[in-house]
């Protein structure tokens, strides 16, 4: 399984963590999407038309959508991530998959432009990304008065994992996450996932580490 | 009103010299817009707002220029001119910091085991040993020396851990080299440099370069190394408190291991660098 991938793109990393959670080895193609714009040349825009990465290949299969990624890797390996045990959940899981491109399409275009110099009009994108988070804190609250820690269910689902990246990234685009104490408490059940791996700009949870001991003087 | 500022006849980046097309590029230095273009015979010009022609230079990968009159040509990095290395372009990172506190966390090793965890340092080896640091008269740099750090992965061509050597030098108050243990070639160093272009003085440009010896690792796997870095420190940066790096001792103490920072800091006043620094104790 191979994933044409930038290190520093959040939906590029939704495909790395589901892959680290599901312990599925997938090979990594760096793509040099900045500053080289390689996803907009002729070899990556033959497999995906829209000029846009992560990509996945597995034998004859090329997904260019991070939900379906999430999708393949979940039904393959561990079908629990798909959530679904009542029609109640199932839709929600889709419910959140969906809402994830606005997540991407705001936090994710603020990102860009206060970060790699993308233009936008960022005003705009800052108060989409606003009320994205807005509506994500009161779900996970609701979420949270019917007994669960995740979006779609008690455990996390690839929901969670297709909102996570670029809610943990607002800040990097200008929008503060410290109105959201629903978010953060979720962000942090997340990261808490054994298993998980962070990117540049989410930290790993230091404080879930082992003490650290100290070094051994030779005397 | 404009405040006299020693930093104004000093040299900046602007931009990727490999990425200057025919469009140009519109951009900003302390807080006076310019535009980087090119004339019809190809020759790189900058202009500021005002339609004067500002000074150009182009060199380690980028084009350069200043507001004022610099009374000396750019630095000099002789590595850069020696057979063998693989020059790397980076590429820009916003970073809404002063561009001396950029330039400052670069100068920074203790950081390492918490913010590149498994990368650069990892705990528990989070001492940061005794080195030298000095301001050298001659030159009119910052310099720090033997500096030793244990690293589980120093670099892309590295396998494992190591205890690498490090070298800091500030040539420009927005400027830093890193010179480092070359794992593929001992008895030579990796050069990595951090340019900082000062938008404002909070907001700036960053622009990694490197130099390095390495005929294993792909061109992007490089960017993308030394780009992983940078972003792990971004958040830390613009999360800095006061946003302005402060030349007088205040609230901060320092400890033996912000030798460096210390140093750069001096130097900074010394030469009225004051862009982006914060003067009077709060």
């Amino acid at each position: 399984m191979k994933l044409y991938d930038y290190i520093l793109s959040p939906s590029c990393y939704k495909v790395r963590l589901m892959a680290a959670l599901t312990d599925v080895r997938i090979d990594i193609r760096a793509v040099d999407f900045h500053p080289g714009a390689e996803h907009r040349g002729a070899e990556l825009l033959a497999l995906n038309p829209a000029g846009a990465i992560p990509i996945l290949q597995d034998g004859d299969l090329i997904l260019t959508e991070s939900s379906a990624m999430l999708v393949y890797l979940a039904s393959k390996v561990d079908p629990r991530w798909l959530g679904g045990g009542t029609a109640e959940e199932a839709a929600r899981v889709q419910q959140w998959l969906s809402f994830s491109h606005r997540l991407t399409a705001s936090l994710g275009g603020a990102r860009l432009h206060e970060m790699l110099l993308r233009p936008g009009d960022i005003a705009g994108l800052q108060a989409q990304g606003t009320a994205a988070l807005r509506e994500l804190e009161a779900g996970l609250v609701e979420q949270s008065i019917r007994g669960m820690r995740f979006l779609a269910s008690q455990r996390a689902t690839i929901a969670d994992i297709a909102c996570f990246p670029y809610v943990a990234l607002a800040p990097d685009g200008g929008v503060s996450l410290d109105p959201y104490p629903t978010i953060r408490l979720w962000s942090r059940a997340v990261r808490s996932i054994e298993g998980f791996i962070e990117m540049p700009g989410i930290h790993r949870l230091h404080d879930l580490k082992p003490e650290p001991l100290p070094e051994t003087s030779g005397f | 009103m404009m405040i006299p500022n020693a930093m104004v006849d000093e040299w900046y980046p602007v931009g990727l010299f490999s990425q200057l097309d025919v469009s140009g590029r519109k951009t900003a230095l302390m807080g006076e817009p310019v535009e980087v273009g090119r004339d019809a015979e190809g020759t790189v010009r900058v202009t500021s707002a005002d339609g004067r022609m500002l000074p150009v230079c182009v060199r380690y990968g980028h084009i350069w220029t200043s507001l004022g009159e610099p009374r000396k040509p750019l630095f000099a990095i002789p590595e850069a001119d020696q057979l063998g290395r693989r020059l790397v372009d980076v590429g820009v990172v916003r970073v809404r910091c002063s561009p001396l506190r950029a330039v400052e966390n670069f100068l920074d090793i203790a950081h390492f085991p918490f913010v590149h965890t498994d990368i650069l340092g990892a705990e528990p080896h989070t001492e940061v040993q005794n080195y030298k640091v000095d301001i050298r008269e001659d030159e009119d740099e910052v310099w720090a020396t033997q500096v030793k750090f244990y690293q589980p992965q120093a670099a892309k061509s590295a396998s494992g851990g190591v205890t690498t050597e490090y070298m800091y030098r500030v040539p420009a108050p927005t400027c830093s080299i890193l010179y480092k243990t070359c794992p593929p070639r001992p008895g030579e160093w990796d050069v990595i440099t951090l340019f900082v272009q000062p938008l404002a003085e909070d907001l700036c440009d960053v622009w990694p370069w490197m130099a390095l010896f390495d005929d294993e690792t792909s061109m992007t796997d490089l960017i993308h190394f030394q780009q992983t870095i940078f972003v792990q420190d971004r958040s830390i940066l613009e999360n800095q408190i006061p946003r302005l790096l402060p030349l007088d001792p205040g609230m901060e103490i320092p400890t033996r291991a912000d030798l460096t920072s210390v140093a750069y800091r001096r130097w900074l006043k010394r030469h009225g660098y004051t862009y982006g620094a914060q003067l009077v104790a709060q």
